[in-house]
């Protein structure tokens, strides 16, 4: 077990390696910084100067390891756009952006995993029926379309909630709240349910699918032979084994929820880092791209991470089975 | 003579398909008393493994049992549903299935499942349904039961599993055991120890057992009385020495002759020629009669008779008992 | 030579498959219908500097009189009829839309195409060579699946317009489109056709066509290709409704097709614009072909991996 875990992690750094090493190349190819950071009265000193400054000089292989330096410290540099320094820009960013993924999430986590069990212990009834064709609409409807639908006819049409912004925010520290607020959880309301529909559609019928596929398990059908009540049937002995295929895809859907935020938050002009990244790359704004991108694959990362862990604590044999099956 | 544990009249399965009605069970009619083992054999699709399941009201959808009695002791259970039947699962029938690998749930320990199964048709507290459970696995023959009952399914070798199999099964203390093909799935030498671990549980117990099986070994070995089923029909019935030295119906003949070991002396083993028709192409007449090389017109022409009409053993009109020309 | 010892095995396969195919299509009502609807839009698309009444990239014809013309009204002041409207410049939302929806399906398709043919490649390569190849490979995919698609083709699309000089970015930006989106999807080509090469490469007759020395790639791909055909074939279809989107949300957001050269998408974003203020068909009438475009493929594609693939149903 232990060397699983290990294993995992040197995989997890691997993958930060990786985009450190896009974010990075992205820095030295896209668009040269000195360019970026000196103006048109510039001397062929000056570039030198800063050259040696910025390291530029340095080979290949030491300006990576300078920027992975710097990157794990949070320092991204400026912001082309903003001349401001990108951590501070992002973390000012973050709050907004944290707390729409955490509503849907938990939205999309608890929607999803209800309906699922619900259509897949009714599969016959036509409720069920009605979710399940619903929900190829739902996953067929760009999330951009949902949010300008939810505008239209909440905001547009009824007039009852606001269509863009964070309402007013409470500050507490270095972070920002829209949670204690009237018009902050008003504002939640829309992007929340935007960002949380597809994800809760993908999550319901990964479900769905999974648990029949377990209901058709020789153990269901034994434990039923046993005269087990069918509440604990479909409770104690299906979901639990439905869980673990399902923790794997749903830990993903939580990450790629961050990432959809940016679509989210570009229709209700939701202040958070999406918004931000968006902007950035209409105006090839590179340090916050990298900044974006690091800090994404380490959400991500964790998230993968703990998926993991996860698994050992739902399913035994992989307590002692993993370790020694190895590669595959 | 008491009243047998199971009856069984004219039951009949069907199942509705697109292009017609299906019986894969077609009339069958036995009787099984306390202590007793009936061996249930044929070939796969025969309908064995189908009138196990519609004994303990397992059929799948869209297969149902149109007409014919099921009885437990007194009581008619065939058109039981939802949840007076599950009372009576497990409690007054177990069923043992195939393969021990899939038939537990790999999430929860044995113990686990134990006492789940006791807890819910006993009357009984947490640490006494724990007592119960070590005392059954004990009892199946598991080594240090007490110890092992927190362990996992796949923890335990194939045999050991089917051991904690029969143990579920009987757990609640059934009158009625329906095995389904109990020793298929294990190596041959574990074979012989389960059949003598359900024969002495059941002699012990007073448990009547369906021991529905394709292996003629099993059957001589454990049985006490024997089923030959054929196209969804029994096609002879009676003591197990009787039948397999003297078959009546020359299908069982066929059988026997096609077993090693069933017949005595080193004869040539022969084949039935022909397979077992499907259900949706049943020929006219005695469904055995295309392979059969006794049959007659009168074959062609009517269905088989009833058992009753040749002593009660063997449906046929031309009996293996009737002299006629010697059979080559 | 070496072509004609093989039998002609896949192709009365494909005739087979494709008739079973077409008995299936025939008892879905779902599926007939989505291709369709699919047909009459992809028609609709290619037919459009035929069907358009009017050409929205031609300024000369444009006049801002026009503009907000309500659909099947004629405007007040020009008295021109327009039949779904026109937007704030007075361009014709119908046209528009149809020259539009060509620039969705061109990189909705040249996306996946792009897609198909990396993911196959690198599948086969993965499959075949095995040892650092295969890794290195797989770890590829594997971390790019650590990511939504979106995201990464959101990423290239970032470097590739930072490469481009900024006086070409808009005329590139349908290239830099379908790279972004088709190398966001490869990974699962990819890795369905590395899983059938090494159950391909382990057969009997591969390895007896290294006995005698016959050049075993070739031969694997001619047993290979057929065999992944549905796979990839299902993967392909759901692949097109994701790119279509998938273009549609980045052009909305502003990274993907210019306003010069709309896409869906594009009219979606322009549309969204005037939502507040009453214009609503220059909003519906693209959002509403969008959908219908990226249901109907979606649902022919679930019906395509019913029917080809029966395990899953």
């Amino acid at each position: 077990m232990l060397a699983y875990i290990i294993r995992r992690v040197a995989q997890s750094l691997l993958v930060l390696l990786v985009t450190g090493f896009v974010a990075f190349s992205m820095f030295s190819f896209v668009g040269d910084p000195i360019d970026n950071m000196l103006g048109q009265e510039r001397t062929q000193a000056d570039i030198d100067r800063l050259r040696g400054q910025l390291g530029l000089d340095q080979p290949f292989v030491v300006q990576y390891y300078r920027f992975l330096e710097q990157a794990v410290q949070g320092n991204f540099g400026l912001s082309y756009r903003q001349g401001r320094p990108v951590s501070d820009i992002l973390m000012e960013r973050l709050p907004a952006t944290l707390e729409l993924a955490f509503v849907s999430g938990f939205l999309a986590l608890a929607g999803g995993i209800g309906l699922g069990i619900f259509t897949a212990i009714r599969k016959r009834g036509v409720s069920a029926n009605a979710i399940m064709t619903v929900s190829l609409i739902g996953v067929s409807l760009p999330t951009f379309l949902i949010g300008i639908v939810l505008i239209y006819v909440f905001s547009v049409e009824m007039g009852l909630l606001p269509s863009f912004g964070r309402g007013e925010v409470v500050r507490i520290g270095g972070w920002t709240t829209g949670f204690l607020t009237e018009s902050g959880l008003k504002a939640l309301i829309l992007p929340a349910i935007t960002l949380g529909l597809y994800q809760m559609t993908l999550i319901m019928r990964l479900v769905r699918t999974e648990m029949l596929e377990v209901l058709r398990m020789d153990y269901i059908r034994f434990a039923r032979a046993r005269g087990i009540r069918e509440r604990s049937v479909n409770f104690r002995h299906a979901l639990k084994n439905t869980l673990v295929p399902v923790i794997t895809i749903t830990g993903l859907q939580l990450g790629s929820i961050i990432a959809f935020a940016i679509i989210t938050e570009t229709v209700f002009q939701w202040p958070g880092v999406g918004l931000l990244f968006i902007n950035a790359i209409q105006f090839v704004d590179i340090p916050v791209m990298a900044a974006y991108l690091m800090m994404i694959s380490v959400m991500f990362v964790g998230i993968n991470l703990i998926v993991d862990l996860l698994y050992f604590a739902i399913d035994p044999r992989l307590r002692v089975d993993r370790t020694a099956a190895g590669g595959h | 003579m008491s009243t047998p544990v199971l009856s069984l009249r004219d039951l009949v399965v069907e199942i509705p398909t697109r292009t017609g009605v299906l019986r894969p069970v077609n009339g069958v009619s036995f009787d099984i008393a306390a202590g007793e083992i009936l061996g249930v054999v044929g070939e796969s699709g025969a309908g064995k493994s189908m009138t196990g399941n519609a004994v303990i009201g397992l059929l799948d959808r869209p297969a149902r049992i149109v007409s014919g009695e099921v009885r437990l002791l007194d009581q008619p259970i065939q058109s039981l549903r939802g949840e007076a039947l599950r009372r009576l699962r497990g409690k007054r029938m177990g069923m043992i299935f195939q393969d021990p690998l899939t038939s537990l749930n790999p999430l929860l320990t044995i113990g686990d499942q134990l006492t789940e199964t006791i807890r819910e048709h006993l009357d009984v507290g947490q640490s006494e349904a724990r007592e119960r459970a070590i005392a059954a696995l004990d009892e199946v023959g598991i080594p240090a039961a007490r110890q092992r009952i927190g362990s996992y399914p796949h923890e335990f070798s194939g045999g050991m599993r089917q051991r904690v199999v029969i143990a579920l099964a009987l757990c609640a203390e059934p009158e009625l055991v329906i095995a389904d093909e109990p020793t298929t799935a294990l190596d041959v030498s574990v074979q012989a120890q389960i059949i003598a671990l359900l024969k002495r549980l059941c002699r012990d117990r007073g448990v009547a057992v369906m021991l529905v099986t394709h292996d003629m070994g099993v059957i001589a070995e454990a049985a006490d009385r024997i089923a030959v089923m054929y196209a969804g029909g029994v096609v002879e019935l009676g003591p197990v020495r009787e039948v397999i030295t003297r078959p009546f119906h020359p299908y069982t003949g066929g059988l026997m002759a096609s077993t090693p070991g069933a017949s005595k002396g080193m004869r040539r083993l022969r084949q039935i020629p022909g397979s077992m028709p499907r259900l949706d192409a049943l020929p006219d007449g005695c469904p055995f009669h295309p392979r059969c090389e006794r049959a007659e017109a009168a074959c062609r022409e009517n269905p088989g008779p009833s058992l009753a009409a040749c002593d009660g053993r063997a449906a046929c009109w031309f009996p293996l008992t009737e002299p006629k020309e010697a059979v080559s | 030579m070496a072509q004609n010892e093989i039998p002609r095995a896949p192709s009365r396969f494909a005739r087979a498959r494709n008739s079973d195919l077409y008995y299936s299509f025939t008892r879905t009502p779902v599926a007939i219908v989505s291709a369709a609807v699919v047909i009459v839009l992809v028609l609709a698309a290619l037919l459009a500097p035929l069907i358009a009444p009017h050409n929205p990239f031609d300024p000369g014809t444009l006049n801002l009189m026009n503009g907000f013309t309500p659909p099947g009204e004629a405007n007040a002041f020009t008295g021109d009829y327009f039949l779904l409207g026109t937007d704030d410049q007075g361009r014709d939302v119908f046209s528009t839309m149809l020259y539009g929806m060509r620039i969705s399906l061109f990189v909705g398709f040249s996306a996946v195409m792009l897609a198909m043919v990396v993911g196959v490649v690198l599948g086969l390569l993965a499959g075949y060579l095995g040892g650092w190849v295969e890794s290195t490979i797989m770890r590829i995919a594997d971390i790019q699946l650590t990511f939504p698609a979106i995201l990464v083709a959101m990423l290239i699309f970032g470097i590739a317009k930072g490469i481009t000089p900024p006086a070409y970015r808009d005329q590139m930006a349908i290239w830099v489109l379908i790279l972004a989106i088709g190398l966001s999807d490869w990974v699962q080509f990819a890795r369905v056709v590395r899983g059938a090469t090494l159950v391909e490469k382990n057969r009997e007759y591969v390895q007896a066509a290294r006995l005698v020395g016959r050049a075993k790639f070739s031969i694997m791909i001619r047993h290979i290709l057929p065999n992944v055909l549905n796979p990839v074939l299902v993967i392909a279809t759901i692949s097109l409704a994701l790119a279509i989107i998938a273009e549609a949300t980045l052009s909305f957001l502003g990274v993907g097709a210019p306003p010069t050269r709309p896409s869906l998408g594009t009219l979606i974003r322009i549309g969204q614009e005037f939502m507040f203020s009453g214009e609503w068909w220059i909003l519906l009438f693209p959002a509403g072909t969008l959908l219908a475009l990226a249901l109907s493929i979606n649902l022919l594609g679930d019906w395509l991996r019913d029917a080809l693939n029966p395990k899953l149903r």
